[in-house]
């Protein structure tokens, strides 16, 4: 299953300090939506507030993006710019 | 289909003359302040004299009573944008903070804050008005620095402000809006591992963009309420949405017609005078055109956060780093929202650290909020990071180019923010370095070189393009940015590619947002990537009805054409015998064989690919007057694939210039009141081209696979090392550390003079 990593403190706050978990998902909107059932309110933090790195490439905004059984996910700051 | 394949491109990689340079050249370009209307206004704002205080009443009569003017406005006359409408689409901005910016309601939270505006049948009478409006303020103490703000018992900015980020979630509110926090492995375990621990603190000062063009606007709102936008920005569907929202219009009633941008870098990213005027042409039934002075642009536009960055890194003495830590505590200004957090990842992300912790404050204060500046937050978190890489070189003995050598990020590296490297280009810029003339070069007396390295995500987004077949055959490709940094040029060029047709034949414009589908503002590096990504799909799809149409022409199948060299050919001997069909007799002929041949295309495009660099600079110091020289500059990136190399070049080039103004002069002066002393840049110096060297550039090339082309972004990137790569090309001049910028004259005077005392006059 898709492994789930949170490096920052934001999303902490609702999984009550877990930093690694396995998510059975195989999108980025499936993922979201499993991850609000097991920790409600991460799902509306996700949304709001972060992008995810699939392997290593990011993916901001992107409920189609696919995952793989053995992806890596982290969670990560939205990214904006100048 | 992928055109990654460089030695195949015919366009992409050449150098051609940009399409908007003519126009740009000889001033026949539209900037913001350019557009005139039958019937116009002059608005013109009232702000604040105070740092801090309460607004106890406004009075207008006076202002009313005076012949010519036409309309005022205040924060009254807005409505109040509630959290559940703080947001819109995808877009950053927290929308209820930035129409408080736009329109001071109950406080001002800086000098310079808008507090009422006025439109009259001149700029003259305007600004007499200004000075008949009467605000009764109750003044308020007022806070200006991080570490005053942090204090207990500190003035407080909003009383709704309750630090996120920390358990349990606090009770009294306060000026640290946010606490934030990134930890990968055992830090305190890296730090006892290590043979040696330096820990160091460095400060940063607020410096602005510094466009050269000014905020600027002309709106007119009809009767019945729908309304046209021209003005200056670095996004016309951000401007529309933005001002929507904090003046309660439809978006569907605005259209926002982009004007060419004088500069942006970051600060046009939001708006601080399209709602202002839209509320005096609404009230006064005519166009209100708003252009900021020079002075109005330092004291309330967004500037790039002052900071302070505390860095600790632990080191085997064989050099590889066993924990790295950095606290930055970034000024947030007047609202809530610094770019700590990212100052946070980027500054350690170029190195695999195995140990590391990171902790961002985002702290309120009297100063006009910050805006975005290329890269937001990196180039400070990375001043300190790459500064106390370069102390920890000088306390091992190793070169500092070796350092980062030995502990540079590489594919498969986890990042202290989680992400595993793929892709990635930094080691390529730091072989580069090694094999660099510059780095060769001999050095005289009182001259130094520094290095330093830096790190930006770059970004993707929503992004739409147009391809229309004309028909003479030339081609009009649409795009949905601004082009600030030559996009027209690299749009135009990829498409021409994929349509193999010259470059001169394909004519891009920027549309407005009634003529092109959404787009993402210019910023964070997007546009060639994401527009180029969506024009490049666009030509694509043309390319395939230009094949149809060549198969009704010949009557034969569409699988049995192929499509090279700008011309349709038969696919085979088997297909039939024609003479290959060129887009102009296509075009021509579109007509009869199914109307016009057009293909639109909207992406919200992802995996940008990131961006690192790394800067060799050479300075020259003056112990007697403190005067640094730039003497070589050598900046060094992984760019993907450069689409136009001038262009790439000039953002390089431009991002060091930038930087070495951070480096060496920029920052804001207040009085004792928290009124700015030096609004203008007579007195807050930013480079020109006297002080420069030619910038040298070497572009590595490691392609981005998620883009057709391999494009990463490259503008902002840039401005992440300048400044630590001068600091500790001055170390390396003199032995003395710089720690605070700027390092203007007096600094290093004050450096020199604590290195060794002056001798008295009379000795």
């Amino acid at each position: 299953m898709p492994r789930v990593i949170l490096a920052g403190m934001a999303a902490r706050r609702f999984t009550g300090g877990l930093t690694e978990f396995e998510v059975e998902a195989n999108t980025v909107r499936r993922m979201i939506t499993e991850l609000d059932r097991r920790f409600p309110g991460l799902g509306n933090q996700i949304d709001e507030g972060m992008a995810v790195a699939i392997d290593g490439e990011i993916y901001q905004d992107a409920y189609q993006a696919q995952l793989n059984p053995d992806s890596e996910i982290v969670l990560i700051p939205k990214i904006g710019g100048g | 289909m992928s055109f990654l394949d460089k030695a195949a491109l015919k366009i992409v990689g050449t150098r051609p003359i940009r399409p908007d340079g003519v126009d740009k050249v000889t001033g026949r370009a539209n900037f913001g302040a350019d557009m005139v209307m039958p019937g116009m206004l002059w608005g013109r704002i009232k702000r604040s004299p105070h740092a801090h205080a309460r607004i106890l009443g406004i009075k207008f009569e006076k202002a009313l009573a005076l012949p010519g003017v036409k309309a005022v406005t205040c924060g009254a006359d807005f409505p109040e944008v509630t959290p559940e409408r703080a947001h819109v689409g995808a877009a950053p901005a927290n929308l209820r903070d930035l129409s408080r910016n736009v329109i001071a309601r109950g406080k001002v939270l800086y000098e310079g804050h808008a507090v009422a505006a006025v439109a009259a049948t001149s700029q003259a009478i305007a600004e007499q008005a200004l000075d008949l409006i009467e605000v009764e303020y109750e003044v308020l103490p007022h806070v200006m620095d991080i570490e005053a703000a942090m204090a207990d018992g500190a003035p407080l900015l909003h009383d709704d402000i309750f630090t996120a980020g920390v358990e349990p979630k606090p009770t009294k509110p306060s000026n640290v809006s946010k606490v934030v926090r990134f930890a990968i492995g055992d830090v305190e375990a890296g730090f006892r591992e290590a043979d040696i621990v330096i820990e160091r603190r460095y400060t940063t000062k607020p410096v602005h963009q510094g466009y050269i063009e000014p905020h600027a606007c002309l709106v007119s709102v009809a009767a019945d309420g729908q309304c046209t936008i021209f003005s200056s920005s670095q996004g016309q569907f951000m401007v529309r949405a933005y001002t929507s929202r904090i003046v309660g219009a439809d978006i569907a009633d605005i259209r926002a017609i982009p004007a060419e941008i004088g500069g942006g870098f970051g600060g046009k990213t939001i708006v601080y005078l399209e709602p202002l005027a839209y509320m005096l042409s609404k009230k006064s039934g005519r166009p209100v055109k708003m252009v900021m002075s020079r002075e109005e642009v330092f004291r309330a536009t967004g500037p790039a956060p002052g900071a302070i960055v505390e860095v600790k890194l632990g080191a085997k003495k064989d050099g590889h780093i066993t924990a790295a830590q950095s606290i930055l505590k970034y000024q947030a200004g007047a609202f809530q929202g610094s770019p700590v957090q990212q100052g946070c990842i980027c500054g350690l992300a170029v190195y695999d650290f195995p140990n590391a912790l990171t902790i961002g404050y985002d702290v309120l204060c009297n100063r006009p909020k910050v805006a975005a500046y290329r890269a937001p937050g990196a180039p400070i978190g990375s001043f300190g990071v790459e500064s106390c890489m370069d102390e920890l070189a000088d306390a091992l003995n190793i070169e500092p180019l070796k350092l980062r050598e030995i502990n540079g990020a590489k594919d498969g590296t986890k990042a202290t923010h989680g992400v595993t490297w793929v892709n990635i280009g930094y080691q390529k810029t730091l072989e580069a370095a090694r094999a660099s003339e510059h780095l060769k070069a001999p050095l005289g007396p009182n001259q130094g070189r520094g290095i330093a390295s830096g790190y930006w995500h770059n970004a993707g987004g929503e992004s739409s393009a147009a391809c229309h077949v004309n028909e003479d055959g030339t081609i009009t490709v649409t795009e949905g940015h601004p082009d600030i940094g030559g996009s027209r040029a690299s749009m135009a060029m990829m498409v021409a590619e994929v349509l193999g047709v010259p470059f001169e034949n394909v004519r891009p414009v920027v549309g407005d947002t009634t003529s092109i589908g959404f787009s993402a503002s210019t910023g964070g590096s997007r546009v060639t990537f994401a527009g180029g990504m969506a024009v490049t799909q666009a030509a694509q799809k043309v390319v395939e009805v230009l094949k149809q149409r060549a198969a009704v022409i010949w009557d034969i199948s569409p699988d049995a054409v192929e499509w090279k060299d700008g011309k349709a050919y038969p696919a085979g001997p088997n297909a039939g015998a024609f003479e290959p069909l060129d887009l102009a007799t296509i075009g021509n002929r579109a007509a009869r064989t199914g109307g016009p041949i057009s293909a639109e295309v909207q992406i919200n495009a992802q995996g940008q690919g990131p961006g690192f660099a790394t800067h060799i600079c050479d300075v020259e110091v003056d112990r007697e007057t403190g005067f640094v020289k730039i003497l070589r500059y050598t900046a060094i990136q992984d760019v993907g694939r450069a689409i136009h190399p001038s262009y790439v070049e000039g953002q390089m080039q431009g991002g060091v210039t930038q930087g070495i103004g951070w480096a060496l002069n920029e920052e804001y002066i207040y009085d004792k009141d928290g009124c700015l002393e030096n609004p203008g840049f007579l007195d807050y110096r930013i480079p020109v081209a006297s002080d420069m060297p030619m910038i040298d550039t070497i572009m590595v090339e490691v392609p981005n696979p998620r883009h057709p082309f391999g494009a990463r972004g490259v503008g902002e990137v840039p401005l992440v090392p300048p400044m630590a790569a001068v600091a500790n090309a001055i170390f390396a001049a003199t032995g003395l550390r710089l720690r605070d910028l700027p390092m203007s004259p007096p600094k290093i005077r004050a450096a020199v003079d604590a290195e060794e005392p002056p001798r008295l006059a009379a000795e």
